[in-house]
Order: structure tokens, then sequence, then C-alpha cells
């Protein structure tokens, strides 16, 4: 099959991987192996950076790096409009109602840290926060913690062999003891997409708050969080093609007045005395210290990106993709490709009957393949399919039908290679 | 080849045939142990003889070929050997495959087909994996 798709804003696929300029040059390898094309499918774990976000956080440095919401001169300001500008963009982009429930993080990570630390600091013995099994470390450890903390309780909606979750046993779960649900919106095992619709649904009516680790959707799927009316949404900026060390935690304003600070430190004040202080408004009572300015410049310009190409044009394209790989990849003899057989995201989490997934992404890499291979940050839904490890393949727009034909053709040399003749 | 050089032609013979690996579910999962980064896991049970050295060292587990070959030849190589001998071993084992230690594996058996993990830093955890495990039973 050709190559030749184009988005909506008239580039064609390989105008756009013309943007990335990690995708334009030759991997060298160990061994003398002459250099290869990188073939990418690791954007679950993090995606590639176009041009446009690379020349924003270069930009930043170079002509408007200063501190935010103190300097009074002009890179002061110019700093702030970066930051504040981000700010605004990533309102719009998942329709926030106000721009001061987009709090600045790390990452998806420190996004639920905060949530876990904060609105969590008020929870009591016996209460209890419905999560599931198939979530990412990154929405289990942070309430572990905080369990071992209040001695709230941690309970999990389950999930079969599919990788999907069993949502009939929701309505047992939810209990009047239940002062919290969080659930991932997209696995980055199993790429099934959760029907939070319901979740959400089924959780208000016992008027309890519902957060959505949106790592994995925020950056193949239109979000509205006013549509979907979760109370808070969290994901992170190098997943969205943008820089690492940014990510987001959106949160009603109701609930995010209500929580204690996270962290204490400059810009999250407003008046110190030696023996207490008040704190700022939102959202800068969340951002205590100097945040990452440079990687909001980046993260904003990586949103115009997206915007440009359109979701819509986006989804049309991955979806394709993703059907024509999960086609392909379920051909493939001696392997078994784990997730939902409809819908789903383009994350395809498999193992081999004769090599260790290890092995696979060993082999894969000499010829310039990357895939994951491992847990994936998500033992307890390993454990529950008794699989110790995967390789995973996942997709993003700047990958091509060929990619995948070269994955298959690779994924079958494996096989023989470790089968044969031993 | 690099590629050739990591996966030779004796490290997919043991990984596709493991010596000394048997079932060792009577060994608790608390026992187990486990690459925090991958996932694989090792159990390792020894037997001693009368004379106090190892008699037979078995293993359990899941890893890939470079953690189930390292596992099957560590149990060849030390076997009818005493405590202190296989503890010394394991120290060199881990410090030469960390680079820490220049020493060559030449005089250990099929074990210097694992030579070529040196140069994946990546897979070294899986190559020394099997040696902290049986460390840990030793000690």
């Amino acid at each position: 099959m050709n190559d030749n798709w184009v988005f909506h804003n008239g580039k064609s696929i390989s105008r756009v991987r013309e943007d990335f300029p990690i995708l334009q040059h030759k991997l060298n390898l160990k061994g003398g192996i002459a250099p290869v094309d990188l073939v990418y499918l690791d954007t679950a774990a993090t995606a590639q950076k176009p041009l446009q976000v690379i020349d924003a956080v270069n930009r930043y440095y170079t002509r408007q790096n200063s501190n935010v919401h103190r300097a009074l001169h002009t890179l002061g300001e110019e700093a702030t409009a970066v930051y504040e500008g981000t700010r605004e963009k990533i309102r719009s982009f998942i329709n926030a109602l106000h721009r001061h429930e987009i709090v600045f993080t790390k990452n998806t990570t420190e996004s639920i840290n905060l949530l876990a630390s904060s609105y969590g600091s008020s929870f009591k013995p016996g209460d209890e926060v419905l999560l599931t099994e198939m979530e990412h470390h990154s929405n289990l450890v942070p309430w572990q913690l905080l369990s071992e903390k209040t001695g709230c309780t941690l309970k999990f909606i389950p999930i079969d062999q599919n990788g999907e979750l069993e949502l009939d046993q929701l309505d047992q779960l939810l209990t009047e003891r239940t002062v919290f649900v969080g659930v991932m919106h997209v696995s980055n095992v199993f790429g099934t997409i959760n029907n939070i619709e319901l979740i959400i649904k089924k959780a208000h009516a016992l008027n309890i708050p519902v957060l959505i680790d949106g790592a994995q959707s925020s950056p193949h799927m239109q979000i509205d969080v006013q549509a979907l009316d979760c109370d808070f949404f969290a994901f992170s900026g190098h997943k969205l093609y943008g820089p690492m060390g940014i990510g987001v935690l959106y949160g009603k304003e109701e609930y995010l007045e209500s929580m204690p600070p996270f962290m204490g430190g400059g810009d999250m004040i407003r008046s110190v005395k030696l023996t207490g202080s008040t704190w700022n408004e939102l959202p800068w009572k969340f951002e205590a210290g100097t945040p990452n300015v440079g990687g909001a410049a980046g993260l904003g310009s990586a949103i115009d990106y997206i915007n440009e190409l359109s979701f819509e044009s986006i989804c049309n394209y991955e979806d394709m993709l993703t059907e024509y790989a999960g086609k392909l990849l379920s051909g493939i003899k001696n392997i078994k490709l784990y997730g939902p057989d409809g819908d789903r995201a383009g994350v395809f989490s498999f193992t081999h009957d004769d090599l260790h997934p290890h092995d696979m992404a060993q082999f894969l890499d000499r010829f310039g393949i990357a895939v994951r291979a491992g847990h994936h940050c998500a033992q307890p839904a390993m454990r529950k399919l008794k699989v110790s490890s995967m390789a995973r393949a996942s997709l993003a727009f700047y990958n091509t039908r060929s990619e995948i034909e070269y994955l298959v053709e690779k994924i079958n040399a494996a096989g023989e290679y470790f089968s044969n003749g031993i | 080849m690099a590629f050739d050089d990591l996966y030779q032609e004796i490290i997919l013979d043991h990984a596709k045939h493991p010596r000394n690996k048997e079932n060792l579910d009577f060994i608790s999962d608390d026992e187990i142990h486990e690459n925090p980064t991958c996932g694989d896991s090792v159990k390792i049970a020894v037997d001693f003889s009368k004379d106090g050295k190892l008699e037979r060292v078995r293993f359990d587990g899941d890893g890939c070929a470079i953690s189930t070959s390292s596992a099957s030849m560590m149990t060849e190589i030390v076997e009818g050997k005493s405590k202190e001998a296989v503890l010394n071993m394991i120290k060199s084992f881990i410090l030469i495959m960390r680079n820490e230690d220049e020493s060559s594996l030449e005089d250990w058996g099929d074990l210097i087909a694992l030579e070529g993990v040196i140069k994946y830093p990546l897979r070294v955890k899986c190559a020394t994996l099997p040696w902290h495990a049986l460390e840990n039973a030793l000690l």
C-alpha cells in the first residue's frame, strides 16, 4: 500500500514527517551496521517533536528568557505572556470553562500526586477511592501513599482478559463510602478506550468527583472537559508532541478553590509572615517556584501544530492506521495480541510464542524499529493476565502503513531467527 | 555483527533448552528476584552436599534469552564449588558485566558468550539478574 494521505491543512503525510527532524536522521546502530531509518513506534512512551516545537523552545531561551510574574522589565512581560498564553491555549484545547482551572505541573504523574496530596488530605479511614486494575503506576502509587497516610481504602474496577473494564460491577463498587474515582481514559497497555462517560455519570449520581488520566487520550482525540463533565483531567506535554517536563492538571474551579496548596514556595503565596502565609489565587496557588516556561512555550506550539492539522484529520488518519496495524499484527503466526477486538487506540501489546519481548525489541532495534518491551508501568494488569512482559508498538499521525508493513516483516524474521536450527 | 555477538549460538541454545530449570513453586513468591524495569523474575533453589559444597542449583522464572541463558550457564558453572568461591564468582561476574572490571570471561566456560552483552548497557541487568538471585539465596 502506498502512503498518500493529506491532512486538513493540505500537508501530505510525507510533508508532515518532514516536520519531525528526528524522523529525517539515520539511526546509528552498534557494531558497524550501516545507519538505518528510524521507525518510531513508541509514541505511547513519548511522542517525537515537530520542528515548530523545538523552535519555540529555542526562541524562548534565545530571545524571551526571564522569570515570570515578577519582573517588570520587557522580557519579564514577554515570558509571562508566553507562559499564560499557553495556559489559554490549553484551556481552549480541552474546552475548560476558565483559564485558572489549568494548573501547570511537570507531567501527568505530578498532576496526580498533587491531587492525591492536596484533595486527598481530608480523606479519613473508611473512605474509599475507586480506581481500576489497568491503571498506570502513576494513577495507583500516589493513592497507595495516600492510603498509608490517611487510612483510606483503595478499590478497583476489575479488567477482563481483553483488557476491558468489567463495568457491570460498577454499581456495587460505588458505595456511600466512595469519596473519589480515578480512571485512565485510554490504556497504555491494551489501547482500550474506557467508557468514562458512564463512570462519570454514575459517580456523579452519588456526588463523587472523578479524575480522568488523559496521558494516552489527549494526544489522539479531542477532549472536551465540560462535555465529559469530569472534575479533574491530567495529561503530559511530552506525549502531546511537546517538550518533557511540562504537564497539566485541569480541575473544576470549585474543587481547586477548596484544596490546600501542594508545595510551598514563591509564586504560590499572597502574603508571607514568619508565622504563616496566605495563598495566591488559582491557578498559581498550585504553582510554587519558578515554572517551566520554556516547556510551556513548546507545549503552546505543539497545540498550535495539532490544531493546524486538526483533530478530525488526525483521528481519521490514526483510525485508518490503527485498523491496518490491527489487521496485519493479528495475522502473524505465533503472536498473541492483547486488547479489545473492536474500537481501540493505536497501542498494540503483543507476545510471541518463541521469544521473549526483550529479545523481540532488541531484534527490531537492529532494523531501526523502536518498540517498547516490559511491564509498561502497569504491573497489576500484567499480573492479572499472567504475563510478565509484553512488546508494544504504538502509533502516531507521523507513522505510515509502510512502517507497519516493515514491523510485521521483521516480527516474522525475529520468530525465524530465534526458533531456527536450535 | 554486534547483534550476533549479543545472541551467540550458545546463548540461544541455553535460552531454548535451559539446564537446571525446574518448577520451584515451593519457594514463596516473596523470594522471587525481580528486575523492576522489565518485570523479569527468577527464583533459585540451592542444594548443598555434605561437605558444604553447592551440589545443585536450580532456577525457575520468566526471562528473556539473555537472562535465561545466563541463569542456565550459571547453574552449571557453580556446581561443586564452595559457597565462598561462588560468592566471589558472583562479585566478579557482576563487575565484569558492568564493565567495571576488565577481566575476560575466557575461563568461564560457555559464559564467555555473554561478553557481547557488555556493549548493551540496557541488557546488562538481564544477564546479572540470576546472579543477584543466587547471591541472595546464599547469604
